[in-house]
């Protein structure tokens, strides 16, 4: 997605051209096929065209230009109908475009091992220095192929880094300009063909065959080329088609009802066949048929423009029903470091010395625990940072044998680490572990917070207060998820104790503490079996079995390619805090289609008032009184309801584009919101829009 | 509004809303296989049965075998019914000697019973032996309305259930709704209407010499009076009970032998909508949630209440155009005003207002009143009762699970709307539900308007019509109506014994029963395989004013949307055309 691809206007006027064509290439029988509505409606426009013919021919029904009119309107219809679906797809279309830009026929340096040499580890120094290997088409490229790319050259394919640490542009796929690092190990292992090394080389290994790259998939996703039903949408289409069925039968029999009454009656003519088309493609759902795949496009899209790649529609209709998120501590919850909020000094220390020590310990700490230590001196005891060649002092690194950090300087020997090791340490030096020391440590962990001991020598001078920072504003987030029927659960690998307390802090509802990847697993399966939908975060290699199992899984962009395929969505920002918003994302393309369905049915109570009494004008004449909106003449009002028809789609395809807003209340409240609006507003809307077609076409002396 | 008519309806409604909660947690006892009180009573004949009939009651049934086994009982009943009208004149207890009935009207009779719809086009007293009514009838009444409950049921434990593959025993259902429901109702129903003067004999009808001969169409004098008889309370009262309808003698409740006092007229009315009230309650217990019983019992009063005003309403105004000529049509304290014509003074207008809706309202069908000879609006009311589908109240047991497909509609619309994939009582409705629904609200329509227009559209068909103008084709409308949606009621006017509404009413009958049942019955195995999603903020309530109002909208919309061009060229048209004079 490059940047200008995600600017995307509503209506852009590339895109509107696009989409134009699109509309009467789609008038194609075949795909008219796959929507039964508008299948409906396209028939009845065939329909009343060859009456027209026949009317120009031998004379018809109706006078021949109001069949025209009837039937130009009802190709409106369609048209509009794929005008929608056309702008929703040219939308990707143009976002598939600028990937596929960036997908370049790039030749690859593929290794090609000596024969009866096996392809491992070591080998690829020898090789590298051999020089062992040959450039082919990136298309050349197979699973299990594995290529050499040094600084400049694009990434020709996915893969995993088995060898080597460069610098990688991924702008091209994730929009960010800053460069990544991506190295053997670990979890930042994955690379993505067209990207491009900045720095350095890497060996990587070929993980998928041309054509089920990433990017193919994504380019697929966003053009909605292999789009499948969802099986919301299939269940709406059944819906959609029963409300068919049922007024192709209201339809139909009123022939004969119609024919019986003028006998009954004695006068007027029988309804003609262009009326009753007109009817049933006014009283079959068009609105919410002719614009349910844009809906669904539209969904797809905005979650592109949220820079998140789904697999598929399901994952995307899926993620709306979540009602269980699991979101990791670290850096989704809280920011992803500890900072010093408070310093504790043991008994008969000053709390200045105290500070004055952990600052001075701290000073060649470039950790951001360290640096907020010294931060935290400086802003309440006014220490300032002093020069460290002034003080000639050495700087004792952290060491895993030791598990302290300090410094040394003038026969001074200050060292801070955790209660334990510190414990050690004074004890070593021939000091006593203060009481009050050990009982500051206990509460600090009690609270969720982490201890730093400082001692000098013998002498343990107190407690540093290390606090996870919770981000701001998550407490309202979650608090307004608990509204929307969501369990927020915090992934930590804490200690109980220490959980608990952020959990509170945060305000999420249940926490999973000492978190290993099986206790992940079987805790995703414990809320499903109690019927919840689950979804979560995840990037490392160990998160891929929990990713698999949950419902909507959002793997990383930076993370492993095992996590990405385990995955149904990828971040390309790598933002836990996203599957908030892919939640609401997923809510509002379902609430989008409920919301036009409603409009769609309630529109019908208007079209019965104008249709009827005009259809039925010559036969009885008593039915008049039903023309509440004072329509001009029968004429006029049927072709002002055919005609609100078609415009209303495309009045609302913003809408279907955009999807109605959400807001992150209770059922309740958006369910009694959404009827006023689209179930109120369905019924009231048509009477006026009727009446003033209808005005208008008398003004133009039309009708 | 008269007083009188006030009192009935506010009485008839407390009774029935008292009744609710005591006979609905009652029936939840039943079909739970609790202890229920009457199992001394008739315990040892149910077990009598299961043993007799080599049932085992505990068997559970995945939702086709519950389907194919009410089917074949039903199709049991349907030959029974069929046969014993073929041979009565061969069989016993036929005092008067009446011969077979043709095989068109057999037919028509034996799937209007088996169907809980029990249009008549037969004549009571004057077609069917004693025999014919205790054993085929009477019997069928009873069928008919536990097959309706057992079907409901299977689909309430389709919400109980969860990761299940079963929806209980047809038989248990069947066996418990007949012997622990509708007998003792029966029974009970049945004394208090023989203490009141209905008639229950097996003796050959009475002869009575007038006082006053007088001369029949063909001019010759006619001296005496043929007063049927026969075992009339115990049919009446399950008749009623029963959603059944279908009158012992042929005038139905406007009888004096069926309905002699006013004391009969309310306890019959009282039948009509008590079980299906009840059951309301009943679903409400058996999901472990009363409010969601409520609910649905609130739905359908707020549907019901209006149109029984508004058909009330249009009858007390009575015909404009008798007033032009100078009729006094107001109600005052020597007469009770109004749209008297075919009514019995007997019960006035409000009764039979009251009676004319809650029959179309449930799927009853018995009558008090010729609906023929309604005002058009009048007439309007308990047609298009019917044509919603039959689910305010509806028939005992059909009625309700209509309407909980129709909530199933309703919350997938709504769910949509709160941007959740859609689920009831803790059950996801997905495509294979939203199918099934679709077809069982499709079918009734389908039914009405295809057999009406080949009505209208055949000789055979308007031959029968015996008004011309719109209220020919409401004639046509209301039988197709009634019959495609198993109610029954006859809005009479339309000469229905022909082979032809014999044959088409039949066929409506029998497909507007199963092709609603078998649907409803794979929802409920379909649900009961579902895993039950816990509630949440972010699940829509079902027991709210809202989710009340968003359901009633639904009924309503759909048979609106449905019937109103048709209903245009009938009772609406002809109201306009005698308002406008």
């Amino acid at each position: 997605m490059t940047a200008q691809a995600k600017a995307h206007r509503l209506f852009d006027v590339k895109i509107m051209r696009r989409a134009v064509l699109d509309a009467f290439v789609k008038l194609d029988p075949r795909e008219q096929v796959r929507n039964p509505v508008m299948l409906t409606a396209y028939v009845g426009s065939l329909f009343t065209t060859a009456l027209f013919v026949r009317s120009l021919a031998a004379g018809g029904e109706e006078s021949p230009w109001f069949i025209l009119a009837v039937s130009v309107w009802l190709w409106f219809t369609v048209l509009f109908a794929n005008f929608a679906e056309a702008m929703a797809e040219a939308r990707g279309k143009a976002q598939a475009d600028a990937l596929r830009r960036t997908r370049h026929h790039v030749p690859a340096k593929k290794f090609i091992p000596p024969p009866n040499e096996p392809l491992d580890k070591p080998s690829f120094q020898t090789m590298l220095q051999r020089g062992d290997f040959a450039v082919v088409p990136a298309t050349d490229l197979r699973r299990g192929d594995v290529v050499f790319v040094e600084t400049g050259d694009y990434i020709p394919a996915d893969g995993e880094v088995v060898d080597g640490v460069a610098s990688v542009d991924e702008s091209a796929i994730t929009g960010e300009s800053a460069p990544v690092i991506r190295e053997s190990g670990g979890d930042r292992s994955a690379v993505t063909g067209g990207t491009r090394v900045l720095s350095d080389w890497l060996v990587v290994r070929v993980t998928s065959n041309p054509g089920e790259t990433f990017l193919d998939r994504m380019i697929a996703m966003v053009e909605g080329a292999k789009r499948q039903k969802t099986p919301n949408e299939i269940a709406l289409d059944i819906l959609l088609a029963g409300m068919t069925i049922i007024f192709l039968l209201v339809c139909v029999t009123l022939l004969p009802f119609s024919l019986y009454s003028v006998e009954a009656a004695g006068r007027g003519s029988p309804v003609t066949v262009t009326v009753l088309v007109a009817l049933l493609v006014c009283l079959i759902p068009t609105t919410i048929g002719g614009l349910l795949s844009a809906i669904g496009i539209a969904g797809m899209d905005r979650m592109v423009q949220a820079n998140v790649i789904a697999m598929s529609g399901r994952a995307v209709e899926a993620a709306g029903d979540v009602d269980v998120l699991l979101l990791d501590k670290t850096g989704t919850i809280t920011l992803g470091n500890r900072q010093a909020v408070e310093f504790l000094p043991a008994d008969g220390v000053e709390v200045s010395a105290l500070a004055d020590a952990a600052q001075l310990a701290s000073l060649a700490d470039e950790t951001p625990e360290g640096r907020s230590i010294v931060v935290l001196a400086k802003t309440k005891y006014g220490l300032r940072g002093r020069n460290v060649q002034e003080l000639r002092a050495t700087f004792i690194p952290f060491s895993a044998q030791t598990r302290t950090s300090g410094v040394n300087l003038e026969g001074r020997q200050i060292r801070k680490g955790a209660a334990d090791a510190i414990e050690g340490y004074v004890r070593q030096h021939g000091g006593e572990f203060p009481a009050t020391v050990a009982h500051h440590v206990q509460r600090i962990s009690r609270q969720g917070g982490t201890p730093l001991v400082v001692a000098e020598k013998g002498r343990a001078l107190g407690v540093v207060h290390l606090k996870d920072i919770v981000k701001g504003g998550m407490k309202e987030r979650f608090g307004q998820m608990r509204q929307m029927g969501i369990q927020t659960v915090m992934i930590t690998g804490d200690n109980p104790l220490t959980a608990a307390a952020i959990a509170a802090e945060a305000g999420v509802d249940d926490f999973l503490a000492e978190a290993t990847p099986e206790a992940k697993l079987s805790l995703i399966r414990k809320y499903q079996a109690a019927g919840h939908l689950v979804a979560m975060t995840g990037d490392g290699t160990n998160d891929s079995p929990a990713l698999a199992q949950a419902d909507v899984a959002v793997a990383m962009n930076t993370g492993t390619q095992a996590a990405k395929e385990a995955g149904n969505m990828v971040d390309l920002d790598s933002n836990p805090t996203k599957l908030i918003e892919i939640v609401e994302i997923g809510k509002q393309l379902l609430m989008t289609r409920g919301a036009l369905t409603t409009f769609s049915l309630a529109n019908d109570v208007s079209k019965y008032f104008a249709i009827i009494p005009a259809a039925f004008a010559s036969t009885y004449p008593a039915l008049g009184r039903l023309n509440i909106m004072h329509l001009a003449t029968p004429t006029s009002a049927i072709l002002s309801a055919v005609i609100f028809n078609a415009l209303i789609i495309v009045a609302l395809i913003p809408l279907a584009l955009r999807g109605v807003q959400y807001r992150r209340t209770g059922a309740a409240a958006l369910l009694r919101r959404n009827l006023l609006v689209f179930g109120l507003g369905g019924l009231a809307v048509p009477f006026v829009g009727i009446k003033l077609i209808d005005l208008v076409l008398v003004a133009l002396h039309l009708a | 509004m008269t007083g009188h008519a006030i009192l009935q309806m506010g009485l008839y409604l407390a009774v029935l809303l008292l009744l609710a909660k005591p006979l609905g947690w009652y029936m939840a006892r039943v079909y739970e296989g609790k202890p229920c009180g009457l199992g001394w009573a008739v315990g040892w004949l149910e077990r009598l049965i299961y043993r007799l009939c080599g049932i085992d009651p505990t068997e559970e049934m995945a939702w086709t075998t519950y389907a194919k086994t009410m089917l074949v009982l039903n199709l049991l009943g349907f030959g029974a019914v069929y046969a014993l009208l073929r041979l009565q004149h061969l069989l016993p207890l036929n005092p008067e000697h009446l011969a077979a009935a043709a095989p068109d009207l057999a037919m028509n009779t034996a799937a209007s019973f088996a169907t809980n719809t029990n249009w008549q086009n037969y004549g009571g007293e004057t077609t069917l032996s004693y025999l014919t009514q205790m054993l085929g009838l009477a019997v069928q009444n009873f069928l008919s309305a536990a097959t309706g409950m057992a079907v409901l049921v299977a689909l309430i434990r389709g919400f109980v259930r969860h990761s299940a593959q079963t929806i209980g025993n047809f038989w248990y259902d069947l066996t418990r709704s007949t012997l622990y429901i509708l007998l003792p109702l029966s029974v009970v129903g049945a004394l208090l209407l023989v203490s009141q003067g209905v008639v229950q004999t097996l003796r050959p009808y009475e002869r009575a010499t007038l006082v006053q001969p007088t001369k029949d169409a063909s001019g010759k004098t006619v001296n005496e009076q043929t007063i049927a008889l026969g075992p009339a309370a115990s049919q009446v009262i399950i008749k009623q009970l029963g959603t059944n309808g279908g009158g012992f003698f042929n005038a139905n409740s406007a009888h004096p032998l069926e309905n002699p006092t006013p004391l009969t007229g309310f306890l019959e009315l009282v039948a009509i909508l008590l079980i299906a009230v009840a059951l309301c309650y009943t679903f409400g217990e058996m999901v472990g949630d009363t409010r969601q019983g409520w609910a649905v019992l609130a739905a359908m009063l707020v549907i019901f209440v209006p149109l029984l005003l508004l058909g009330y309403a249009a009858e007390q105004a009575g015909n404009p155009l008798l007033s032009t000529l100078g009729v006094d049509q107001s109600a005052g304290s020597q007469q009770p005003g109004g749209n008297m014509e075919g009514k019995e003074v007997r019960f006035g207008i409000g009764q039979s207002a009251i009676w004319a809706a809650a029959t179309t309202a449930a799927s009853n069908g018995s009558v008090n009143s010729m609906h023929d000879s309604y005002t058009p609006m009048g007439g309007l009311v308990p047609m298009w009762l019917m044509q919603l589908s039959e689910v305010v109240f509806g028939g005992v047991g059909s009625g309700l699970y209509g309407m909980l497909v129709f909530a199933i509609i309703a919350v997938f619309v709504a769910g949509l709307m709160v941007g959740r994939t859609p689920e009831y009582l803790g059950k996801k409705i997905e495509a294979f539900e939203m199918k099934m629904a679709a077809l069982v609200i499709l079918i009734p329509p389908l039914l009405v308007l295809v057999g009406a227009a080949l009505a209208v559209a055949t000789p055979w068909g308007k031959a029968g019509v015996s008004n011309p103008g719109p209220h020919g084709l409401s004639e046509i409308l209301y039988a197709f109506s009634s019959a495609g949606n198993n109610n029954g009621s006859a809005f009479a006017g339309l000469t229905g014994n022909t082979p032809f509404y014999n044959v088409a009413l039949a066929l409506a009958m029998l497909a507007a029963r199963y092709w609603v049942a078998i649907p409803t019955l794979a929802i409920a195995g379909s649900l009961a395989r579902k895993k039950a999603t816990p509630t949440s903020a972010g699940t829509l309530p079902t027991h709210t004013p809202l989710f009340v109002l968003l359901l009633v909208g639904v009924v309503i919309l759909v048979g609106a949307l449905t019937f109103v061009p048709a209903l245009a060229l009938g009772p609406i048209v002809e109201q306009l055309m005698m308002a406008g004079g």
